[in-house]
This record gives C-alpha cells, structure tokens and sequence, in this order.
C-alpha cells in the first residue's frame, strides 16, 4: 500500500533506534496524546525497543475513553424510544455506561445501527422517514469536519428527522488543562497527526510559548513515531521547545481552512465534560442556534442518575497520573470480556493495549 | 483516535471521489477537500478525503530518513 | 413444485414434506446410502477410526462474494474432519427454514452443497428438514454433521506441537470475513474481495502424503489465525512465535483492515489451515502445499519454542516484538 509500507521499513526502523540511543541521556516522560499512537507504539512493539529511560506515558486522546457514564446513559434512553434509530460508530457499542451498553440495548432489540460514516446516519434518516434517526456524535477536530459537514447537508436538504448528539470534544483546550493541573510531570508531547491535519500547528503553539514544553506532530506508521521520538529527545537534550512538524506529508502549518470553517459553520464552542479531566472549558462541541432543531437534547427522555463505578481509575490513568497495572480492577473485575471503565473497552484505550500486548513476557 | 488512510483517487463525479486503498475501492465525499484531482493522493477518515497528501514531501521525509538511519 | 415460497406444511411430514424431499433433496444429493430414505442411514464401507464432528451455519448475509451457506456448511465440516487427519465420508444435512423462504434461493443453497459434496467427494446420507413460522428463525439455519475414517498411523492433534517445530499457513488469511463483512454491512467496497470457502480435504491429503509425522492441523475459522494458534499452545504447552513479514495476506484485505481498524490475524477463514511439523519436514510440506491448489500462496509462518509457554508473540514488520493475544469480544469496524 503506497505511503503506507515505506513507513514500515525495518533497516530504517533500525537506524532511527540507533540514533535516539545515541541521542538520548536524560530519563523523560513523553505523552502520547492520541489513542491511535498508544496502538501503534504497541502494534510495532516499539516500546520495548527504545531505551528504558523514555517513558511514554498514554494521554486523554482517546475519544471513547473520555466519554462521560452520562453521554452513554442519555444515547441509551433514547435508543429505548420506540421512534428512534441510533446511528454510532462501532468504537462506542461496547461502552460500559452506569448500568448498560449500546451493545447490550441492541441485544435487547434496541434499534441501534452501527455506521463508518456520519453520512451513514443521513442515509439511515432519509431511508426511515417515520423515525428519529439520532447520530451520536463522537470524535476529536479529525472527525468533527465530516460530522459537521452531514448537518449542512442534512440541514440544506431538508431532512426533519436526522438528530446530532454531541460528545464531541477539541484536543488543545483538554492539553492546556492538563498542563496546568500538574498532577504529572511530561518533558514533552507527540501531538495527534490527523486532529492537527485539520487544526495545522498554531492552536497547538501554547505547549512551547506558554508551557516551555517541546512537542511534535507525528504520523502514524513505525517510522512517524521513531522520528518524532527522536526529534523530541533531540529538543529535550539540547533545552529547546518548539512545536515541530513531522508529519510533514499532511499536515500543513495551517491545517484544512475548509474542514475548520465548516466546524464553525455547525458548531460552536461549549464546555465539555470529560472523564477523569471534568469540565473543561472550549473543549466541545455544541450545535449553532441555527441548527437547535437537530440537537437530539431536545427529544424527551428519562435518563437515570449517573453512577461511576468505584475503584475505577480510568480519570487518573487518562491524564497518565496512574498506569492501568495500578487499577485494583485491573485483569480481575475489569477485562477485555466484561469492561468496567472505557479505557478497557476502546481498543485504544490505555487498559485494553496494556492488557492486549503487555501481557507477562517473563 | 483518527484512523485515516491514504489512498489514490481513481474517478471524481461532483462533490463525490473513488478512492483506491491497496486495490480496495471506497467512495468519499470531497466536501472538505475539493481541489482534489485525479491521480492524487488523499487522506480518507470516516468517508471524507480530509487533506491530500504532499508527494513530494512524503519522498522527501523517506530520503531523509534514510540518511538519518544509515549514516 | 408449484409454489415459490416455503410453507410451514412443507415441515410436517405430510404430503409437501415428501414432496420437498423427492423434488429437490434427492435429485441433488442421491446415493445409495441416501436412497432408501430409511429413518436413519447404514454406512458399511468403514476403513478405520471413526471421527465425528458437527457444526451449524446461522451466516447472514445467505449468499456472499465465493460462495453461500450452502457450500459453507459442507465445507466447514469436512475441513473439521480433514483436521484430525480424517478422510470425509458422510455428512448429514439438517434444515430450519423460516415460512415464507425462497423456493427459488433454496434450491440454489441446496445446488451449492451438493456442488460442494462432489468436489470434496462425500455423500450426504441423510438430513432433516423443518419449517418454523415467519419471525422464528433468521431465514435459513443449517446444521451438519459428518463422518470420516482417520488414516492409519495418523494422529494430528492440538496437543503434539513441541519446541522447534515450524508452522506454517496454507494461503492468505482474512478473505472470507472481509467478503461478508464487506457485503453484510455495505460498507461500499468494490474490488477483488471473495470468500475463500473451499474444501481441503484434497490438500491435508498431499501433506500427509509428504509427512505422515504432521503433528497438528488447523482451520483458523471464527476468532483467525491468532485464535486457533493461542489454543494450540495453551493444548501443548508451548510458545509460539509469528514472523509478521511472513504471513501471507492479500492488499485488498490490508487495504480494508486498515480502513476499517480490524487486525487480520484475528478474520475468519473458510478455506485455510495451519500445519505445524517437525522442522526437518518442514521444506517436504511446504513444497507439497504449494503443489495443490488450495495451497498455492503456503508459507512458513513461524515456529514452536519452549519459551513464553502459551503464548503467542509476533515478531513485528520492524523487528519489535508484541503478544498476540486469543480475540476477546468481537472487533468492530472502529473510525477511532
């Protein structure tokens, strides 16, 4: 597969190892924001090929994992309607809300579908006129374009009955939180190469004019990640902090001004809360005035109270203050088959890779 | 997080392109990236082309990275 | 038969029961242990240990890209029999069919078994058929059974595999379940993209030809490759370690894996296996392999070690290494 296989080259996998050995003296912690880096850094088994004094500490960049019991428990209530059809992606089915699961409701009978694309629910809603085709709506600013570009379609056809439930959440304003709390020490950050092939470098510039703290915006194949650690180590080594690109293949210093504008045409910013991080303020996403109609908020339900299940360590592990070996729940209450909290639930979830590829080797 | 692939657009009909992922075809909606041409390469998440892929660059990061791990 | 559709009277033992039987069953399948239409079939031509095996087929969509139901049942159980080194003889068919199913689409489920039977040269001696009201079964569930005779001096099991032995795969993994997932969900996609459901009867038996000292065979079907070999070492007590730049998989299913997030060691296969040998053989099977056509694209794909006792560890594109674990739960097409 072009431009997917030449990221994979083992000789230059190799040498780029080589080079941060050579490179690399001081012990540091690097963060690994996005969920899908938590996965490749495991997939290819890189971790255990750099040297043992970088610690690469997994971030809240996991959408599924940051989505409160609540978002959860309301998108099940409304899946018990008789009227609604709900659209989600696959990521979301096996979530463990306070007292159910999207995937237990649809062995319920629950009428839930589970779409690649947003523009699935649009062909959902115009398929089923007599029902309320509710879309819940998941994703950091990669897929918030497309999300926001199905509302505008939806809202120029004038499709009634296609509904968004926002859980959407922006990337940045999630950093800058964690910054300032600092529960956990981080030297430096490898920022998510898609989110930032829509956003561009600049809203991520505060990590290094602000926080002093380097950070580079890298791809997702083997050799992204080793030259983005190396870059890394290099600024770290040498007392700099800038924000660097080396995803440079797609990401541009101004990202996608088309995808950032329809964003802005859909939605606007809104506080959001987040598992394990709170309310953060500017981090999600709301519908425009204009599109109020859609919001699937307004549809009437019961949603129950919801209920964090105790001893769950998702919050702390989400901002890397805990490793998921930590959780009391860890492999015992809390496994791939029978999930307490998201991080064990999404594949990218820092409890489910542990458990995945970190079992015992020795 | 971003699962997005890069794949080559094989035919583009209006806001809509055929885009081919090692011999695999998906349609995708070019809303959000529309100078696209055919021949080009594109970045597909959740059934949009969200940005096009810098060739130039791309062989340009692999020469370079094959320096960095050789010399 | 006059009508197109299944009725619930064509389950009750009277007069369309028969009719179903003699109109489109036997026409098909006919055999003189099937001919006498006894209550139960009388099989004498027994050449040596028994084995048994049984499998139901409840696969939606019924018809898919290579193949349908119908060939899926009958191979599914003659591969188990294949697996332990069993040369297939009798199958049984049994039918659910929910009122109202095609007359027309069952016939041409029952053509691709019979089409099936022939090639992997069994008989189908007997079989059931029952009818239930519209809602009370997904269309058309299908159950087999099979008989076989294990050849002599053969004994493959999930418990021989020891510290030095190879393993390898017979073709590209992952076909089947991204041809039905592809058509179940319309995910859109175009391309070669075709179950690989096929017997491999003929193929277990070159390879024993070439080695009678096999120690496992294995057909990767729900839960794939890693699966089935993370049984084998937990049945053996042993590790097994992957080489990932070996296995053998085809671009279009990398292409869908990677659009989609799914891993391919974890798809389905409807016409694969995994042999594991003594090294020295291991050459001997591979050519024998890639000598039939159902082994064409075989590979070495690994070997059995007596380290990370059932475990199974893959040896990555880039020379890392990660465990690969048995499926837990079902992967979903992830966007994330």
């Amino acid at each position: 597969m072009k431009f997917i296989d030449e990221f994979r080259n083992k000789e230059i996998a190799q040498g780029l190892i080589r080079r941060i050995f050579e490179v690399s003296a001081r012990p540091i912690h690097l963060m690994e924001v996005c969920g899908t880096h938590t996965v490749s850094f495991f997939r290819y088994g890189i971790r255990d090929m750099l040297p043992k004094h970088i610690r690469l500490l997994s971030g809240p960049g996991c959408p599924v994992c940051v989505t409160p019991n609540q978002n959860i428990d309301l998108a099940i209530a409304l899946s018990r309607r008789d009227d609604v059809l709900l659209a989600t992606f696959g990521d979301m089915m096996r979530v463990p809300g306070s007292t159910s699961s999207l995937q237990k409701e649809k062995a319920e009978g629950r009428r839930i579908r589970i779409v690649y694309s947003p523009l699935d629910s649009l062909r959902l809603a115009k398929e089923n006129p007599e029902k309320k085709v509710v879309f819940l709506a998941v994703g950091f600013e990669t897929t918030s374009p497309a999300i926001a570009m199905t509302l505008l379609k939806a809202h120029s056809e004038g499709i009634q009955n296609l509904y968004f439930l926002n859980s959407q959440k922006r990337v940045p304003p999630a950093l800058r939180a964690l910054l300032q709390s600092e529960k956990v020490q981080i030297h430096g950050f490898i920022l998510p190469g898609h989110v930032c092939t829509i956003l561009g470098r600049e809203p991520f510039a505060f990590l290094s004019e602000e926080f002093k703290r380097p950070a580079v915006i890298a791809g997702f194949e083997p050799l992204d990640l080793l030259q983005a650690v190396w870059m890394l180590v290099n600024q770290v080594e040498k007392d700099q902090a800038s924000v660097e690109i080396q995803y440079t293949r797609v990401v541009r210093d101004q990202g996608n001004p088309v995808a950032v504008s329809k964003m802005e045409q859909a939605f606007q910013q809104d506080e959001a809360l987040w598992r394990g991080l709170g309310w953060i303020p500017g981090s999600g996403c709301r519908l425009k005035d204009a599109f109020s109609s859609m919001d699937a908020r307004r549809i009437e339900v019961d949603v129950e109270p919801p209920r964090e299940h105790p001893g769950c360590l998702c919050g702390e592990i989400l901002q890397a203050v805990r490793t998921p070996p930590e959780c009391p729940l860890f492999k015992t209450v809390c496994h791939p088959d029978h999930p307490v909290g998201p991080c064990m639930v999404s594949v990218e979830g820092a409890c489910f890779t542990y458990f995945k590829y970190e079992q015992t080797q020795s | 997080m971003c699962l997005s692939v890069p794949g080559k657009v094989v035919e583009i009909q209006n806001n809509m392109a055929k885009v081919e992922v090692g011999g695999v075809i998906r349609e995708v909606s070019i809303d959000v990236c529309p100078d696209v041409t055919v021949g080009e390469y594109v970045l597909i998440h959740t059934g949009f082309a969200i940005q096009k892929l810098d060739e130039k660059e791309a062989l340009e990061t692999l020469a370079l990275l094959r320096e960095l791990a050789t010399f | 038969m006059p009508e197109g559709k299944i009725l619930l009277a064509h389950g009750s033992g009277g007069k369309l029961s028969h009719d179903l039987v003699s109109d489109i069953l036997l026409p098909r399948f006919s055999n003189p242990f099937l001919e006498p239409l006894d209550d139960s079939a009388r099989i004498t031509n027994q050449e040596g240990p028994l084995a048994f095996t049984t499998d139901s087929y409840v696969i939606n969509p019924l018809f898919f890209p290579g193949g349908d139901i119908g060939k899926l049942a009958v191979c599914g159980t003659v591969n188990d029999l294949s697996m332990v080194g069993a040369v297939p003889s009798c199958l049984s068919l049994s039918l659910i069919i929910e009122e109202g199913f095609s007359i027309e689409l069952l016939e041409r489920i029952l053509s691709s078994a019979r089409d099936a039977a022939e090639e992997a040269s069994i008989r189908i001696v007997t079989g059931d058929t029952k009818v239930v009201e519209h809602g009370a079964a997904d269309q058309l569930f299908i159950t087999t059974s099979g008989i076989g005779w294990i050849r002599k001096g053969v004994h493959l099991s999930g418990v021989n595999a020891r510290p030095g032995d190879t393993v390898l795969v017979s073709g590209f993994l992952g076909d089947h379940e991204i041809a039905v997932l592809s058509q179940r969900e319309g995910f859109g996609f175009q391309g070669e993209l075709k179950s690989d459901c096929a017997p491999l009867n003929g193929l277990v038996g070159r390879m024993l030809e070439a080695c009678p000292t096999l120690r496992c065979l294995r057909d990767p079907t729900r839960g794939g490759l890693a699966t089935s070999l993370n049984e084998i070492a937990s049945r053996s007590r042993v590790g097994i370690v992957l080489e990932e730049a070996q296995i053998p998989v085809r671009e279009s299913v990398l292409g869908t894996c990677e659009l989609l997030g799914l891993d391919p060691l974890y798809l389905a296969n409807e016409g694969k296996l995994i042999a594991i040998c003594p090294p020295q053989e291991a050459e001997r099977v591979l050519e024998a392999m890639r000598a039939h056509p159902s082994g064409k694209h075989a590979e070495i794909i690994g070997r059995v070690t007596e380290e990370n006792p059932k475990r199974v560890t893959l040896q990555t594109l880039i020379g890392g290494h990660r465990v690969v674990d048995m499926l837990t739960g079902t992967q979903y097409p992830r966007i994330c």
